[in-house]
């Protein structure tokens, strides 16, 4: 009895506190001690009924509501969370207990509102905690188990969130059913997202293509073919192919001719579509090959360096970035965590920067003038790096999030999506060249490196110190290949062979444009990623990759000085 | 340059050199109880015997880098080509013995292949497989490097372009529509010839077969540097605009020793398919090309002998390393790769050099390799 009471008393003063810190959901709270009044809180309390019709009755009159409140209530009934408590008194209410919890020697839920999914609060101001044995789960028949999927999903309609209202209308309208009509027309009603308006309209299109009504069916393939409803084609061709008796599902002539009519206007879409897609994945890999190889048009180009370790320095910008993400995530607020990707940038090029100073001063500066013995070092080098972060990092790969603000894409129309990492890519590149050209072409230290590129010994003569210079330089082209190692976390693996994957492909981007010349470098990369976007759908990514190669190594006969070749009548160029 | 040593009987030196080393190798497998301290097991007969065709690789490379003085980091290419060759020629006489009891290779079978493709065709006669290891890296060698050489590519243009080539051949190798095994390669011989490989007495008789090619090898590089035709090579080396102007067709030469180089490196790839039972794409992409590289570079460029010791060498090393302290192995590569570059350009051969001039008390300075 006193038990009893004091979970009376705890309800008491769970309402009070609830209505004075949580307004909204005082509604709910504040009829824990009134008997039920509104229409949605009995419905849920019919679901734990003991008679079916009841139960069925609620279940699909909670699915009609559209109500958003009411997706956790299902949720928890498909998990088989939700649970009918008895009070002492004999007065039940329908609570949602997700995860069991022990509290002394006792097990139970810190249980939360059936309606609205809000936290209960006992007398003492901490989450109400019903013990196991109060609560007694409401399961449901294996009918009604397997409708309530698409229930959900109708009430999902519903939801805050435009993409659960997007997926959720797709999924209805591949459905077919028509009682969801109503619910779709509602939810077109007050939508506001565009996305969201296609997915309804072609959800509420695809239904109508069954509708009765020839007109109607008529104006709804109209309709799917006017907005180029991409994912509607197979129920379109569905409704005018013939089966094996030669009777196919639409047998109005005017409609079958709309229907086909709108296919094909969807197929010439898709066309379309795939074409910007096509464009726009060259750019893509252009820009990553040109933000890779743009560091090593500094120390190969500039410098005549052959840094095989190029790669490797992008593997260190790669890990510096998962470095600082990790940093975040052990002692930042998670609220910035996000931030940690455009800081990463700047901190890749420095560690990257100052291990290539640090190579530079320690070996590349006694192998001037010996490409090969360059080529021989810088490759040693690479190779102890990577063993280097394989023993500290382990040898699989590590998991750089890219940040949420880089998740998803531009649409700009059906069917057209441009993710923003590759956006970001493209943006981060072009800046890139833009500032070497600044620092290169435009400044004081850029007129010192070419200086010192031309004539070494004149410069020297000129009271530039060269060494200082050169040390510089390659730095800048480590620094480089570090901040395109922390963009290609954005889309790909990070592991210690990173490097070795992009290696052979800059070094053929640098030598294709023509040694010392940005532009070539620039137009190589376009070139060669474009060409590369253009052959695989035909030949597939390997035998592009291929096709690619040998065409480079052919065009490499024609014009072995590249497509911008240096002037100069060394014999030696 | 080499000292200046020509004339036979220095060539005769280091043949009996080479000679004496695989002879006593077998002697120790064959002639000594198995408890006793000088005896050689048969696994690592088998060991020396994969070192011993790396040394004709690495002849054909010192050739190519150190005398001519072109880097090419795509002789796993030639390499993989004699040893497919090889291993088309073993996988089609298991014959019908195979897991899935066809005439096809096992990984036709399994690729849903329903008839011999016709490249393979000639292989299944052993006289035309050895052609073929020495014709078609010699071919590909030619028509590559007919193009290159004829525009003028060079240094480390050159090695660049060749090492996309590694890359190319590499995916190319690994596809499973080129019906060459895919990733996995060509493996599970039988036999050669009719000897079963599994024999001990098959196994010796293929590292004697490979002892007297390395020595034929040696023989033949010292032949063609000895000649006016190395001294040309040499020439190209040091000052390849020199040798234009002097009226000699510096690409013609360079042609030359780049296909001999890619025939060395055939012969190697097929004595070392049925010693070592298995080729895969991921032994003749750009790594292993550029690690053998670094066998001359170690052992020492330019000097032929210095070239197979160094391919034994390093690789016995690696063995050695990679069973003992696996982790160590990519540093001590790397390691390696750095210090000859800086501190001995001319690789252990001028190590051991230096040690005979400090105890025979006449110092010279070396001539230091510029490129």
């Amino acid at each position: 009895m006193i038990q009893a009471s004091r979970v009376g008393l705890h309800l008491v003063l769970s309402a009070l506190f609830a209505a004075l810190f949580f307004p909204n959901q005082v509604r709910a709270q504040a009829f824990a001690q009134m008997p039920l009044a509104t229409p949605l809180d009995q419905l849920i309390l019919m679901l734990a009924d003991e008679d079916r019709d009841v139960v069925e009755k609620a279940f699909f009159d909670l699915g009609k509501s559209g109500d958003e409140n009411l997706l956790p209530t299902l949720e928890a009934l498909r998990e088989g969370s939700l649970y009918l408590w008895t009070k002492p008194k004999g007065e039940r209410r329908v609570v949602i207990g997700r995860e069991l919890i022990v509290r002394g020697a006792v097990e139970g839920y810190e249980v939360l509102e059936a309606y609205g999914a809000a936290p209960m609060i006992g007398p003492d101001g901490a989450p109400l905690f019903l013990p196991e044995a109060a609560l007694e789960s409401i399961r449901l028949s294996r009918r009604l188990r397997i409708k309530i999927g698409p229930l959900l999903d109708r009430l999902r309609l519903f939801s805050p969130e435009a993409e659960v209202r997007e997926s959720a209308a797709t999924k209805v309208g591949l459905s077919g059913d028509p009682d969801a009509l109503p619910l779709l027309s509602k939810a077109l009603a007050k939508e506001k997202d565009r996305w969201v308006r296609f997915a309804l309209t072609e959800a509420i299109g695809l239904i109508r293509l069954s509708d009765e009504d020839p007109a109607v069916r008529k104006a709804a393939a109209e309709t799917l073919g006017k907005i180029h409803a991409m994912d509607s084609v197979p129920t379109l061709e569905a409704r005018i192919e013939a089966d094996d008796t030669g009777v196919s599902p639409e047998t109005d002539v005017a409609v079958k001719a709309a229907v086909s009519e709108a296919i094909q206007k969807i197929k010439a879409w898709e066309v379309w579509t795939r074409t910007v897609e096509t464009i726009f994945s060259g750019i893509s890999l252009s820009s990553i090959l040109l933000l890779v190889a743009l560091g090593l048009a500094i120390t190969f180009g500039l410098m005549g360096v052959i840094n095989m370790a190029h790669g490797e320095l992008m593997m260190l910008g790669a890990y510096t970035t998962y470095m600082i993400q990790e940093f975040f995530v052990a002692y930042l607020p998670s609220d910035i965590r996000d931030v940690y990707f455009i800081l990463a940038i700047p901190f890749a090029f420095a560690v990257a920067a100052l291990f290539g100073y640090l190579l530079e001063k320690s070996i590349i500066k006694r192998l001037y003038g010996r490409p090969l013995e360059t080529l021989l070092a810088t490759w040693g080098i690479s190779l102890i790096l990577q063993q280097g972060v394989r023993q500290i990092f382990g040898a699989a790969n590590v998991d750089v999030a890219s940040p949420a603000w880089l998740s998803g894409g531009v649409r700009l129309a059906a069917g057209i999506q441009l993710p923003y990492n590759r956006i970001f890519i493209i943006f981060l590149s072009l800046s890139a060249v833009f500032s070497v050209y600044m620092l290169v072409l435009r400044s004081s230290i850029g007129l010192k490196i070419r200086a010192v590129t031309q004539n070494r010994r004149m410069s020297a003569c000129m009271g530039i110190t060269t060494e200082r210079v050169d040390a510089l330089t390659f730095a800048l082209g480590a620094g480089l290949a570090g901040m395109a190692g922390a963009g290609l976390t954005l889309i790909g693996n990070v592991g210690p062979d990173l490097g070795q994957n992009y290696i052979v492909d800059s070094f053929l981007v640098v030598v294709t444009g023509g040694v010392g010349k940005l532009a070539g470098t620039v137009g190589a990369a376009f070139g060669i990623g474009g060409l590369n976007k253009l052959m695989e759908p035909g030949f597939g990514a390997i035998y592009a990759k291929v096709f690619i190669l040998l065409i480079v190594i052919l065009f490499l006969q024609k014009r072995p000085s590249g497509l911008f070749p240096a002037k100069g009548r060394s014999i030696d160029l | 340059m080499c000292k200046n040593k020509t004339g036979i009987g220095d060539t005769l030196k280091w043949v009996i050199f080479l000679s004496a080393f695989w002879i006593i190798l077998l002697l120790m497998n064959t002639v000594p109880p198995k408890d006793s301290f000088f005896h050689l097991t048969d696994f690592n007969l088998n060991t020396a015997g994969k070192y011993m065709a790396y040394a004709i690789l690495a002849l054909g490379i010192d050739l190519l880098w150190g005398y001519t003085g072109i880097l090419s980091l795509g002789q796993g290419i030639f390499f993989g080509l004699g040893a497919y060759c090889m291993g088309m020629y073993l996988m089609l006489s298991i014959g019908g013995e195979g897991a899935y009891q066809s005439d096809l290779p096992d990984f036709m079978v399994w690729n849903q292949v329903q008839e011999l493709p016709f490249f393979w065709k000639p292989f299944e006669s052993f006289a035309f497989s050895m052609l073929g290891i020495v014709l078609v890296p010699a071919l590909c060698a030619f028509v590559f490097g007919f193009l290159t050489f004829r525009s003028r590519i060079k240094g480390v243009y050159f090695s660049i372009i060749t090492q996309a080539l590694a890359l190319t051949v590499w995916l190319l190798f690994n596809q499973n529509s080129m019906n060459l095994g895919g990733t996995n390669g060509l493996t599970d011989f039988k036999s050669i010839l009719n000897f079963p490989l599994s024999d001990i007495s098959t196994q010796r008789m293929l590292f004697v077969v490979t002892g007297i090619c390395l020595v034929l090898a040696f023989i033949l590089c010292r032949y063609i540097t000895q000649s006016r035709l190395g001294k040309v090579l040499i020439a190209i080396r040091d000052n390849e605009g020199r040798i234009r102007f002097s009226g000699y067709s510096a690409s013609q030469y360079k042609l030359f020793v780049f296909v001999i180089s890619a025939v060395l490196a055939g012969i190697a790839g097929a004595l070392y398919v049925p010693q070592v039972g298995i080729i895969t794409p991921g032994q003749i992409g750009v790594l292993p090309s550029i690690e053998m590289i670094v066998w001359v570079a170690v052992g020492g460029r330019g000097t032929l002998i210095g070239a197979i010791l160094g391919a034994i060498g390093v690789n016995w090393a690696r063995s050695f390393l990679t069973s003992n302290y696996p982790d160590l192995w990519l540093y001590f590569l790397g390691a390696l790769f750095v210090g000859v570059v800086l501190y001995f350009p001319k690789g252990m051969w001028e190590v051991s050099g230096r040690i005979k001039n400090l105890f025979s008390r006449r110092a010279k300075k070396q001539p230091v390799i510029v490129n």
